[in-house]
């Protein structure tokens, strides 16, 4: 079934965008944390659940193992860059509805 | 050879954190966790504060734990299906779930262990009361405070999902 359009946790926002190039588990959380300037940390308990979620929908997908290198490299997916740009249309409105009423010096 | 101590303690199932916070208090004062057993704690002297400690339940899964490794956490060992694991403090912060959804999931982990193996003491606890075996009260006596525990494991529940109405 295809997914509605619904928000994404931060924790898959930004796991997705970090994946736009193959990383493994830590070079998500260093990217995540990069991306988000040190405000999002994720910890590596969520960051499993959701790269396994997140494989099982085919959002992203694993990358074979290279010989000498043990550890598992994540991509993103067609659908997963799909999910990500409309995430992105979500957050841009959120934005552009706050800053209508808020933003700019034309409060009243 | 490091010195070393082993603890016996108690801890029922709802008070998981509180088990935790008690190793972390260890791992401050120089006694970092080093091997686990049922009620049984062993600790091994370390620089105080060197390690942070985290348990969790999860059923057993070797890609996880390597995963874990992989982030400079090590693995302890493992009581049932909680396990436990230590990193060295100067890596930054360690913690296992940075979100609301994956604290619940934990938990909703927890629950469903209680409840299966409350069920079976339950069934045990009545077949055995209706026969001839007296042992079944003791199965009951189980079944009570697997059930008074899944309550409290519901609550904690609950109060994470009230606040995951609001906010991530």
């Amino acid at each position: 079934m295809e997914d509605k359009t619904v928000a994404l946790t931060e924790a898959t926002y930004y796991i997705l965008l970090s994946l736009y190039r193959p990383r493994h588990g830590y070079g998500i959380m260093q990217q995540s944390q990069t991306l988000s300037r040190g405000r999002v940390n994720l910890a590596a308990g969520t960051l499993y659940g959701a790269l396994n979620t997140m494989c099982e929908k085919e959002w992203i997908s694993p990358i074979p193992i290279k010989d000498n290198s043990r550890k598992k490299e994540y991509m993103l997916t067609d659908l997963g860059l799909s999910v990500l740009k409309k995430e992105l249309e979500r957050l841009k409105e959120l934005v552009d509805a706050g800053e209508s009423i808020l933003g700019g010096d034309n409060n009243d | 050879m490091t010195e070393r101590k082993t603890v016996y303690k108690w801890f029922y199932v709802w008070q998981f954190e509180e088990e935790e916070l008690w190793l972390n208090e260890m791992a401050q004062e120089g006694w970092a966790l080093e091997e686990v057993g049922w009620c049984r704690y062993t600790f091994g002297k370390s620089e105080r504060g060197e390690y942070t400690i985290r348990l969790e339940m999860r059923p057993f899964d070797e890609g996880y734990v390597s995963f874990m490794e992989e982030t400079g956490a090590s693995y302890i060992g493992r009581v049932f299906q909680w396990i436990f694991f230590r990193r060295k403090s100067s890596l930054g912060p360690f913690d296992i779930y940075s979100d609301m959804d994956s604290k619940i999931a934990h938990l909703e982990r927890i629950s469903k262990f209680l409840s299966i193996v409350g069920f079976a003491n339950l069934a045990i606890g009545v077949a055995n009361s209706m026969g001839a075996n007296r042992g079944g009260w003791l199965n009951l006596l189980c079944a009570t405070v697997l059930m008074y525990a899944l309550g409290r494991i519901h609550g904690k529940k609950e109060s994470l999902e009230k606040e995951r109405r609001l906010h991530e």
